[in-house]
């Protein structure tokens, strides 16, 4: 197991692993939304409160736990990186923060055009809606002290240690957050019984979709990490020519 | 550890290094022992901070390991860091503050008696600006204080990196007789310098970096 | 080889000595307070000078202003250190550096936490704080810049290999300081309206021990990054 890992984690090997994942991971995404979505638009029955604009919920949800999921990602990548100073877990780290950062964008964005109709108004200072936006400053923050080093090295470390402080305040900063006010509805999707089959699988599947839709561009990014990091090694220069 | 000088000296085995994108040290070993000083000699950008810095566990070598006394120094950087005293380009002193009150501090950390900090002051020529802000002091001066800083902490090895840098001649008579009287006591002594190294105790050995 | 100091002594010495640099330069010391209070003499200026009015936004603008005033002075806690290589002694002392930065950042927040508590019951009584409140405020702001000065010891420390961090330094601290804003606030707002403020004032002390707890390790981990 152990060598199987340090494997992967060479950086020719990954490099062409990945080559062969990205294709696999875009098809399988691309069906996945594309199923969701023809099932949430079409298939789906309205709900009998929110009618059609519950629809939204498609996209929110699914981006909303893609946000937390990658920023999870993202701190355990940092830790690992620390600890065992290993270069591929931080450049996982470091492809997944713009990504996540995207996700986060999202679900606020449909968040509050979720709002308009339920609440009237596009914007509410709801308990969700707002650690989502702390979460986004989360991200800017790793993405702006990343962006200000010169030496990658002290860029990786520095925002490692960062994303992990992030990650032990996130507990805090919802739970503040949710004590403060809330008017959210519950989450809906996870707890049985809350929503019926028809509503519920083109969900499961958009955020299957989404997940792979990460796992993609997460590989994308990371093979340009890698040809970053490892611009001056011989193998690089063989593939690349090839 | 079969003989005496690897349980009681610094031993660097096949260290590499990397600054950014530059391999600049690569594979290197050293050893050091109780009265022996290692001069590290060569043109700029060879890689003697990085290897002095190495050596003081300010940075991490990417491969290779370091030594202290037989042992890893990452075992017990503690122990280790309470033994060594480094110099390294910047003084560590404070404008605002005089020569007496930064060396106070620096020796309240390692440990030493605040009474021996007057006279070691006065043993660098300082004897005139003990209580002036450094603020005032010139750049040799200034050198000066932090090496007496380096005379105070009353470790058993010494890492200079550009000791020299600012010092007059008669500057560095008072450096290289502080090394003799360290090296004559059984320290150690690690120097990256330009100039030659030539205290009147104790064995040098220049060790050219390319 | 001499006997180690011991941990308080070593502590203290640290402690000592940042002081007396801050009191070197009293002048550039004091001015997180002379901030908050030209910022608190703002709002009355912009909203109006009406007492009741005044009252319902005073919990909230004396946390918002005292939690900006904490920021200005955070860029230098470490940077004077890493500069003049102060830091890297500090880090080869022997001495556990998450332990030392404690001290640091105690001696931070003397300087510019504490006068800011000092100086509220006045800022609080000109926003037309009633004075029974005043204890609670003065708590509230004793625990939470507390926890500014932890939280944002480790952005600061994260921002030593930058060259300018002082933007930086706020954009990191302040996601991570929006909890105790949310308890710092309501126990004032509380305490205003004269009703019982112990629910967020025991959060409060929560998130300061989380803080004192956990921030030195960061602090740690980020100066070693800092004077590699």
């Amino acid at each position: 197991m152990w060598t199987w890992f340090h494997k992967l984690a060479s950086p020719p090997h990954f490099y062409r692993i990945a080559g062969l994942t990205i294709p696999a991971f875009s098809w399988a995404a691309g069906l996945l939304v594309a199923a969701g979505l023809y099932g949430g638009l079409v298939l789906a029955p309205p709900d009998y409160q929110q009618g059609e604009g519950f629809r939204i919920f498609y996209v929110h949800v699914p981006s909303a736990i893609l946000s937390m999921f990658v920023y999870a990602t993202m701190a355990i990548a940092a830790a690992i990186g620390l600890i065992w100073r290993m270069k591929l877990a931080h450049a996982v780290a470091a492809a997944s923060a713009p990504i996540g950062a995207w996700f986060t964008a999202c679900a606020l964005a449909t968040g509050s055009i979720w709002g308009k109709p339920m609440w009237g108004t596009w914007w509410v200072w709801d308990a969700r809606l707002t650690s989502e936006l702390i979460l986004l400053f989360l991200y800017l923050g790793y993405l702006g002290l990343r962006s200000s080093f010169d030496d990658l090295q002290r860029a990786d470390r520095a925002s490692a240690v960062l994303a992990v402080i992030g990650i032990v305040n996130l507990p805090v900063i919802h739970y503040s957050v949710v004590w403060w006010n809330s008017i959210h509805q519950g989450s809906t999707l996870l707890t049985p019984g809350a929503m019926p089959i028809a509503m519920k699988w083109p969900a499961l599947c958009m955020l299957a979709g989404f997940a792979l839709f990460y796992g993609a561009v997460l590989f994308v990014r990371l093979r340009g990490e890698v040809v970053r990091r490892e611009r001056s090694a011989a193998w690089l220069r063989e593939v690349l020519v090839k | 550890m079969q003989d005496s000088g690897r349980q009681t000296g610094l031993e660097a085995r096949s260290v590499h290094a990397w600054r950014g994108d530059r391999h600049v040290i690569r594979g290197l070993s050293l050893r050091v022992t109780p009265g022996h000083c290692l001069h590290l000699a060569g043109p700029n950008g060879v890689g003697k901070t990085t290897l002095i810095r190495i050596l003081a566990g300010l940075i991490r070598p990417e491969d290779g390991s370091v030594l202290w006394r037989g042992e890893a120094v990452g075992h017990d950087p503690d122990a280790f860091h309470a033994d060594t005293a480094f110099l390294g380009h910047d003084n560590a002193l404070k404008a605002d503050l005089s020569p007496l009150e930064n060396l106070a501090f620096w020796s309240a950390l390692a440990g030493r008696p605040a009474a021996a900090v007057a006279a070691t002051l006065g043993a660098f020529g300082l004897q005139a600006c003990l209580g002036l802000p450094v603020r005032v002091l010139s750049a040799g001066q200034k050198r000066r204080v932090a090496l007496a800083r380096v005379a105070l902490s009353g470790a058993s090895l010494w890492l200079l990196d550009e000791p020299f840098t600012n010092l007059d001649t008669g500057g560095i008579r008072l450096v290289e007789a502080q090394l003799a009287q360290h090296l004559a006591a059984g320290g150690m002594a690690v120097v990256a310098a330009h100039q030659p190294v030539t205290p009147d105790q104790g064995e040098v050995r220049r060790m050219e970096l390319s | 080889m001499t006997a180690r100091p011991g941990l308080w002594r070593v502590g203290m010495a640290v402690y000592a000595r940042d002081l007396r640099l801050a009191f070197r330069r009293w002048e550039q010391a004091v001015q997180p307070v002379v901030f908050l209070l030209m910022v608190a003499t703002l709002f009355p200026l912009a909203l109006s000078p009406e007492a009741a009015q005044l009252r319902g936004v005073a919990a909230g603008v004396l946390w918002v202003a005292a939690l900006l005033a904490s920021l200005l002075a955070l860029e230098f806690l470490f940077r004077a250190d890493h500069e003049d290589g102060s830091l890297e002694q500090l880090v080869l002392s022997g001495h556990p550096l998450g332990w030392l930065s404690i001290f640091k950042v105690l001696a931070h927040w003397t300087i510019s936490g504490l006068p800011l508590v000092l100086v509220s019951p006045v800022v609080a009584t000109s926003l037309a704080v009633p004075a029974s409140a005043l204890a609670v405020v003065m708590l509230s702001l004793l625990l939470g810049t507390g926890v500014l000065s932890f939280v944002g010891g480790a952005a600061a420390a994260l921002t030593l290999g930058v060259k300018r961090g002082g933007v930086l330094v706020s954009v990191l601290t302040l996601p991570l300081v929006m909890p105790a804003l949310i308890f710092g606030a309501q126990a004032a707002d509380l305490a205003i309206m004269g009703e019982s403020a112990r629910g967020p004032l025991l959060l409060l002390l929560a998130l300061l021990v989380l803080s004192v707890s956990l921030a030195p390790l960061a602090i740690a981990a980020a100066l070693r990054i800092g004077v590699e």
